[in-house]
């Protein structure tokens, strides 16, 4: 099986690496300059020595204590979003999928609402646990009900969202407070985020990303088809099980931490497909470290946009990445998986 | 025999038995609410206060039948079914379950536009309609050109559809971030659609040109069929199809306008009534009657429920219209995994 499928890809696979090892440069100088950027400039050399000898000076407070942290959390949302992205449209076959498709940031956004409407807490680190809580459950009710085909999962997900959609709004229209808390959340945005305890979700993501490259060669298999996959030896519904699995914890983690930015999770698989081709493992290392990129730079954009205050990175995100994704769809067509 | 065929001179009608006990089933259904939506207020009329008022001949509770219920029930029923054919065309173009009216930016376009009016005009009601109509039409228009090159792909259409939705999304939440909580609020329950306070005078011209759209599909139906079948296969029997497309694509965005116009953005019945037409009339491909029928079901249900539920506050019907369609949708497919 793996001489089968490796043998065509040979050949490209060259290229393919060389273009990973640009896109990893050009993600270390996206996070240097986003560490040196901001309400208080500092020089691309003093980002460096703040980072590997550090003295104690107010520069180095500002790099290590307040934009690396931001900075990390850049990346480890933008790689779960993305990877999420890449698993959901393999599993779903359906290029148009997001990881939100499946229910994830409206469940978290549903227990968000619950969770204020009963009055729970309200500060970081309780949204953070509701949304966690959220996407989990819901993911769990989606696959109870769609596990059985890629249409009735998108379908399921697409449902139960609706549902949710539904229940929440009309909860937070009743409910002044709920809504107007809500509205913070659901922009999407870094800043500030980085106060609430995001080490677990990180390592959580990690965790993830390092499942998602082990499984791609069987996930390789599940696209070409289900039959192809039980004739080359692959437990299909393990492989699916494990997908969604990996998923929930993905994007779930980086909803918990980011709120919901899933735009990245849909843009970035597209723009991955340009340089990996078909090959889920590559498509994965692809989205990986683009995703990462994608959110840095609008981090960055969305700091410096606005004399005083932010612009909220996902308002960024989408109008850097939604003209990207006009232009590829016009320039090389909408690549169906 | 499971297929009915009528014959009369050179026109023939092929009719699976299934659908057609469905479409009897379904106005059946339609009726009832209806007749329910009428009997259904702040204070209860029998079903024969009903027809009385609607026969004219009784006095005054008659006015509140004739000119507050009715107008609202028929808006409820033709309004369900627009979005519904509305769904449907554009996940026949698509040939995608997810592809709807809204994928093409039309109720982001058209919140964009209610939210300028309400907060940088002063949000009357002929602002809110004019900024919602423009500002959908005006994104419809911009994702069709730039979809268009070469001919339009169904595909390419959804993936620039959901990139400039994206955007808008991102804005419409932004602006609502930055709102004063009352107009953020104002702004939320516009989005959410709702047919409280709809009355004859704002139903006459809608009404006239959801006829004009419909008696259009109508007439290019017979193509519509034909294109279902695949892109090859219709150009080979005869249709034009990029205008075909260019024509069912005009209708789809009027019915969804014009209705967005009136009630605002009602989410989800466009999208889940094809899909549960189609499962319900056990028809191939998604046909248009059965998507027509069970959106105006849905809707008419929906804002049923709206009033009841937590009456005398009535709450948005895009809300229930939502809930309960999602919670159908689930339903059949849970439905569908026992079977299979």
């Amino acid at each position: 099986m793996t001489a089968v499928q490796a043998a065509p890809a040979r050949p490209r696979s060259g290229a393919r690496g060389g273009w990973l090892l640009l896109a990893l440069a050009v993600l270390a100088a996206v996070a240097v300059l986003s560490l040196a950027v901001g309400a208080h400039a500092i020089a691309p050399a003093g980002v460096l020595r703040a980072l590997l000898e550090p003295t104690g000076s107010s520069d180095d407070l500002v790099v290590r204590d307040i934009r690396a942290p931001r900075a990390l959390l850049a990346v480890g949302a933008g790689a779960a979003l993305g990877v999420a992205g890449v698993l959901v449209q393999v599993l779903s076959r359906n290029p148009l999928a997001e990881p939100g498709i499946l229910g994830v940031s409206t469940g978290a956004g549903f227990a968000i609402t619950i969770g204020s409407a009963l009055g729970a807490t309200t500060a970081a680190a309780g949204q953070l646990v509701l949304a966690v809580v959220g996407s989990v459950l819901a993911m769990a009710l989606v696959y109870a009900v769609g596990r059985r085909s890629p249409l009735r999962l998108v379908l399921a997900g697409v449902a139960l969202s609706s549902v949710l959609t539904g229940v929440s709004l009309g909860l937070r229209l009743l409910l002044p407070d709920v809504f107007d808390e809500y509205r913070f959340w659901v922009v999407g945005s870094l800043a500030g985020r980085e106060q609430a305890p995001t080490l677990l979700p990180l390592l959580a993501i990690a965790a993830a990303l390092l499942g998602a490259l082990l499984l791609g060669r069987q996930l390789n298999a599940v696209a070409l088809g289900e039959a192809v996959a039980h004739t080359l030896g692959v437990n299909v519904a393990g492989v699916r099980t494990g997908a969604l699995v990996l998923i929930t914890v993905l994007a779930g983690a980086a909803t918990a931490v980011a709120g919901p930015i899933l735009f990245v999770g849909l843009i970035v698989p597209h723009l991955a497909r340009r340089v990996a081709g078909g090959s889920v493992p590559w498509l994965v290392a692809f989205a990986a470290v683009l995703g990462p990129v994608l959110l840095l730079v609008s981090d960055t954009v969305a700091r410096v946009l606005l004399p005083v205050g932010e612009v909220p990175v996902a308002v960024v995100t989408a109008f850097l990445g939604g003209p990207v994704l006009i232009w590829a769809v016009r320039r090389y067509g909408a690549a169906p998986l | 025999m499971t297929a009915l065929v009528l014959r009369r001179g050179p026109v023939s009608f092929r009719v699976e038995r299934r659908t057609l006990v469905f479409t009897a089933a379904a106005v059946l259904v339609i009726l009832g609410l209806g007749l329910l939506g009428l009997c259904y207020g702040a204070v209860w009329a029998s079903p024969a206060k009903v027809f009385a008022a609607l026969s004219g001949s009784s006095g005054g509770s008659g006015v509140v039948i004739r000119d507050w219920r009715l107008p609202r029930v028929l808006s409820g029923v033709v309004f369900g079914a627009a979005l519904g054919v509305a769904g449907a065309i554009f996940q026949g173009i698509t040939r995608n379950p997810l592809g709807s009216p809204d994928v093409i930016g039309l109720d982001s376009g058209a919140y964009t536009g209610a939210l300028i009016a309400l907060t940088v005009l002063s949000g009357t009601s002929a602002q809110l309609t004019t900024g919602s109509v423009a500002g959908g039409v005006v994104t419809a228009t911009a994702v069709y050109l730039l979809a268009r090159k070469g001919g339009l792909s169904g595909l390419r259409l959804v993936v620039i559809g959901i990139a400039v939705n994206a955007m808008l999304t991102a804005v419409n939440s932004w602006i609502v971030l930055r709102a004063e909580l009352e107009v953020a609020i104002a702004a939320g329950s516009w989005s959410a659609g709702s047919l409280n306070g709809v009355g004859w005078d704002d139903l006459a011209i809608p009404f006239a040109v959801l006829a004009m759209l419909l008696v259009l599909l109508a007439l290019r139906s017979q193509a519509t069929h034909q294109s279902g079948l695949g892109g090859e296969v219709a150009v080979t029997t005869g249709v034009g199809l990029e205008r075909l497309r260019l024509h069912l694509v005009l209708i789809g965005v009027g019915c969804t306008a014009t209705v967005t116009a009136v009630a605002g953005p009602i989410a989800f019945v466009a999208l889940a009534a094809p899909q549960i037409g189609r499962r319900l009339a056990g028809a191939p491909g998604v046909p248009l009657l059965p998507a027509a029928l069970t959106g105006a079901a849905l809707l008419q249900g929906g804002d049923l429920l709206a009033q009841a539920l937590l009456a005398p506050v009535a709450l948005p019907v895009g809300v229930v219209s939502t809930a309960i369609g999602g919670c159908y949708l689930i339903w059949l497919l849970t439905k569908e995994v026992r079977r299979t």
